[in-house]
Order: structure tokens, then C-alpha cells, then sequence
């Protein structure tokens, strides 16, 4: 044989050893690619999740202080938030103060106080809730609203879960 | 119906209809030379690598981003507040740098190795072209995050166009979108940034590319000269492809240490009425030009100085983007020695107006 031929030969035929350092190569290769992926991997989500972590941390609240709510005038509502979901506190005609989650347990929308008709009620689907005890009363919610233990003080309203 | 079977009946599938054979014939064919100045064969690679490093953690980035007034707020929240957000910003600013750096030698490389000639000339304008488009990516990028050095580096960038006499007033305030460097200049560098270089970038890259593919990598004068039986290569597939991806590799741990040892930081919010900060300089890659223009303007005072050192900079890059046209023989002679002694001027200017720039940093 040629050098020329014995060169052709080098560059063409697969020797069997070169095959299993192939397959090595390629299986170390792949290996090598998953670690690298998941150093990635793991960074690029806690980064991308941070906001979601903000609001766990955020949702464990159990107690919200609203500052000067107590001047909230009788036979109206204030929405403010507890930890990151809507809550409505309602200052009512009788004097009661009550306080309950906004959030509709149908399909999550915001609900509302209507005080000519004294009830909470959905705009979504109509979903219809008692004032002062947050009973679903009429309508597609299944559950009723949560209703939280609110102290009012002297220069603020404490709202707590029940 | 083996695995085996399924993935060759998928594939023959896709095959009948985009003619993914034909591709695999001639990576199978491509083959890359080999002597003393292959390793400058990866440096365009390494390019291509650290750019999709940016388009990667450039979208990140604009998960949090907010342009306008709230810009530096938004990257001070990326860099204290989202878990790992200064690892992706470090890893951007690191990236970008690095680019830069490797696109500078796969420049050089080309440049010296006359890879310009044909039929590669649009190799090279393409290649001018993404050169340019990446520097104003450098300084789109570089006011985004609108703290004190972003703020000042963009102010005095934007005096150059300002020296242009009659359209050079016009153009600078269109950019910075009003007399001052503001919220606006922000938003609009934002939009150049993440929308319009991009549109400019991925064309102009799809086509250097393929022009690589066409006419397979240039081999220096002296190996040219050699006859066809003594020259060496290697296949691409998998050889040269291996080391490829080898280079690739190196690139990311490199980038992977500097971004987490070194972090990116950031200074105070940019304030328009603040003095410009002692020792203030542009990023390296605009140092160059930044000294030239100090040095011309200690001989030549005014407005004159300004004028000249722009002029004669455009001179440079004009006389460096033509060489293929001053330099086109395959053989060696007194042209090709003349573009290889512009070639040393060059990397010399370059090399000493940046390190006097920052010696002489105060």
C-alpha cells in the first residue's frame, strides 16, 4: 500500500476501537451536557421565579393594619390588599364593621360592595354573596367568601385571619 | 417497529421534503485546512458563541427591564432583588466585552491572513458591517442601565456626531431625542437596541455565514503557494467540528468566571446635574478614538481638532473596509506587503491610543 492509500484508509475506515471511543466521546459528552445544563438550568429559574417568590413570602401574611380606615364613613366599602389578593372592608349603615376577601371563589374575579342593594355581587358571571356573613347566596360561586376579624382602633382598622 | 426503524422512517419523512441529506452530504464533504495559522479559524466561532450568549441573556434581562424612568431602577432590582438577576447582568456585560475582544481578532486574523481576497470581499464588507452594528449595540446597551458612567459615557459619545458640521446637530439630537440625554434617549436606545440592531444584525450574520459555507475558509499567502499535495486538512465533521465546540466550551467557562467572580456593578443613578466624575472614560473598545481625538485636540484647539480627528478616523476605517480592492492579487507583491505594513500601523494606533488612555486616566 501506498502512504497515499494507507492515509485514505486512516481517514475512511472505522477501526473498531475508533467506534467504542466514539460512543465513549459521545456518551461523556452527553453527560458533560446535562450537568452544564443544569448549572444553567437552576440559576435561570430562581431568576425567572423571583416574583413568585416575593408573593409566597407575601401571601403568609395573617394581618393587615390599615392606617385612618376608621374614618371610613357607615354604608361604604374600602378595597385594599391582603398580602397579594383583594379584600373588601365594610364599614356598615348599622355600624358593623365586616371584612372579607374579594376574590370570587367561581372564577377569581373581583367582586363588589353595593350598598342601595347591601350585598356583594360579581359582575362576572352574577354571582351574589350575603354582606355581612359572605354566603353565597345566589349564583355560580360554590363557596362562600372568607370572612376575616377586623378591630377597629383608634387611628387604624386591624384586619386578621379569622 | 424498532426504534431504530421509527427514526429512519422520520427521518426519510422530513428528508423527502427539506432535504436534510443534501446538508449532511456536504458537512460530510466540507473539510478545513490545517497549518501554523488554523487556530484564527475559531475566532469567528467564538464571535458567533458570545452573541448568542447576549441574545440569550439579553431576553432575560428583558423579563425585568423597564425602559424609560424607571430604568435604573429596574436594573438596580435586577442586580439586588431577583435571585441571580447580577449573575445573567454580569454575564451580559462580560459577554458583550468579550464579543467585542473576539471580534477585534477574528478581524485581525482575517485582515493579516488576507482572507479579503476573492472572492471573500463580501466576507469582509459583511464582517465591516456587523463590526459596526455590534459597537452600536456596545453603546446602545451601555446607557441602559442610566447610572452616573452610563449617563456621561453616552453624553460625550453623542458630542462626536455633534461636530458634524450642519447634519451632525441634527443627528445627535435626534438620537439622544432632545438637547440632553434623558428618559427619552433611554427609550429610543432601548428600542435601537433590542428591536432595530437586532433586525440589522441576524440578516447581515446569515449572510457572512453563508458565504463561509460557500467558499470555505481562506489559507494564507504562504501556504497558497505551496502545491495542492502538501497541504493539509481535516474534516469538519467531527474533527474540525470537535475543537469547534471545544473553543466554545473554554469560552463559556472563561465567561462563566469572570461574570461570577468579577461581578458587573453599578453605580449611583445618573444625575444631570452632576459634575462628570473624576477619571470619567469610555468602555475600552471606544478608548481608541476617544484618546485620538485628545491628542489631536491638544494640537489642533476648537472645533477644528474635533473636525479633524473625526476626519481622519473615517479616513482609517475607509481605507481599512477598501483593502480588498487596493489588495486583490493572490500573489505576493508590493501592494500586499503595503496592506500588511497598514495593517501593523493599525493594530499599533489602536493598541497604543488605548493604553495611553488609560494611563493617563486621572
Amino acid at each position: 500500500m501506498s502512504t497515499t492509500d494507507l492515509v485514505n484508509s486512516a481517514n475512511i475506515v472505522e477501526e473498531h476501537g475508533e467506534r467504542n471511543t466514539r460512543r465513549a466521546f459521545l456518551a461523556s459528552a452527553g453527560a458533560a451536557g446535562l450537568c452544564y445544563t443544569a448549572a444553567l438550568a437552576y440559576p435561570i429559574y430562581r431568576y425567572l421565579a423571583s416574583p413568585e417568590e416575593m408573593a409566597l413570602s407575601a401571601t403568609a401574611v395573617t394581618e393587615v393594619t390599615l392606617k385612618d380606615a376608621q374614618k371610613l364613613p357607615a354604608g361604604s366599602v374600602l378595597m385594599y390588599k391582603f398580602g397579594t389578593r383583594p379584600a373588601m372592608l365594610i364599614h356598615h349603615a348599622d355600624g358593623r364593621w365586616i371584612s372579607m376577601t374579594a376574590v370570587c371563589t367561581h372564577l377569581g374575579c373581583t367582586v363588589q360592595y353595593e350598598p342601595q342593594a347591601d350585598r356583594v355581587h360579581c359582575a362576572c358571571h352574577g354571582g351574589v354573596y350575603n354582606a355581612y356573613t359572605g354566603a353565597n347566596v345566589s349564583g355560580p360561586p360554590p363557596k362562600p367568601l372568607t370572612v376575616y376579624k377586623v378591630a377597629v382602633g383608634d387611628a387604624d382598622v386591624t384586619v386578621s385571619r379569622a | 417497529m424498532t426504534a431504530k426503524t421509527i427514526t429512519s422512517n422520520v427521518y426519510d419523512w422530513v428528508d423527502e421534503r427539506l432535504g436534510l441529506s443534501e446538508l449532511a452530504a456536504f458537512a460530510r464533504h466540507k473539510s478545513v485546512p490545517v497549518h501554523a495559522q488554523s487556530f484564527w479559524y475559531y475566532w469567528g466561532g467564538i464571535s458567533l458563541f458570545l452573541f448568542l450568549v447576549q441574545c440569550f441573556t439579553g431576553v432575560l434581562l428583558l423579563v425585568y427591564y423597564r425602559p424609560g424612568a424607571e430604568a435604573y431602577e429596574s436594573v438596580r432590582q435586577i442586580t439586588f432583588v431577583m435571585h441571580f438577576g447580577w449573575l445573567i447582568r454580569s454575564a451580559h456585560s462580560w459577554s458583550a466585552n468579550l464579543m467585542i475582544f473576539s471580534i477585534l481578532v477574528h478581524m485581525f486574523s482575517v485582515f493579516f491572513m488576507k482572507a479579503y481576497r476573492k472572492p471573500r470581499e463580501f466576507g469582509w464588507l459583511s464582517g465591516m458591517a456587523l463590526l459596526g452594528v455590534a459597537s452600536v449595540f456596545g453603546f446602545s446597551g451601555y446607557l441602559l442601565p442610566m447610572d452616573e458612567l452610563s449617563y456621561f459615557a453616552t453624553k460625550v459619545g453623542l458630542e462626536i456626531p455633534m461636530a458634524i458640521p450642519w447634519i451632525g446637530p441634527i443627528i445627535a439630537n435626534m438620537l439622544r431625542g432632545g438637547p440632553e440625554v434623558s428618559e427619552f434617549t433611554v427609550q429610543r436606545f432601548f428600542a435601537l437596541h433590542v428591536v432595530v440592531l437586532p433586525a440589522l444584525f441576524l440578516p447581515l450574520l446569515g449572510f457572512h455565514l453563508w458565504l463561509v459555507q460557500r467558499h470555505g475558509n481562506a489559507v494564507p499567502p504562504a501556504e497558497e503557494a505551496k502545491p495542492a499535495n502538501e497541504r493539509k486538512s481535516m474534516p469538519f465533521m467531527p474533527n474540525f467540528l470537535r475543537k469547534d465546540l471545544a473553543m466554545w466550551l473554554i469560552s463559556l467557562n472563561i465567561l462563566a468566571l469572570l461574570a461570577s467572580v468579577f461581578p458587573w456593578s453599578l453605580g449611583k443613578q445618573y444625575d444631570s446635574l452632576a459634575p462628570a466624575p473624576m477619571g470619567i472614560h469610555p468602555e475600552w473598545y471606544f478608548m481608541s478614538p476617544f484618546e485620538m481625538l485628545k491628542i489631536l485636540g491638544s494640537f489642533l484647539p476648537g472645533a477644528v481638532g474635533e473636525i479633524a480627528g473625526i476626519l481622519l478616523f473615517t479616513l482609517g476605517i475607509v481605507l481599512w473596509v477598501l483593502i480588498p480592492f487596493y489588495d486583490p492579487k493572490s500573489e505576493a507583491g508590493k501592494r500586499a506587503r503595503i496592506a500588511h505594513y497598514f495593517g501593523l500601523l493599525a493594530v499599533f494606533a489602536l493598541l497604543s491610543t488605548t493604553l495611553i488612555g488609560y494611563w493617563t486616566i486621572r
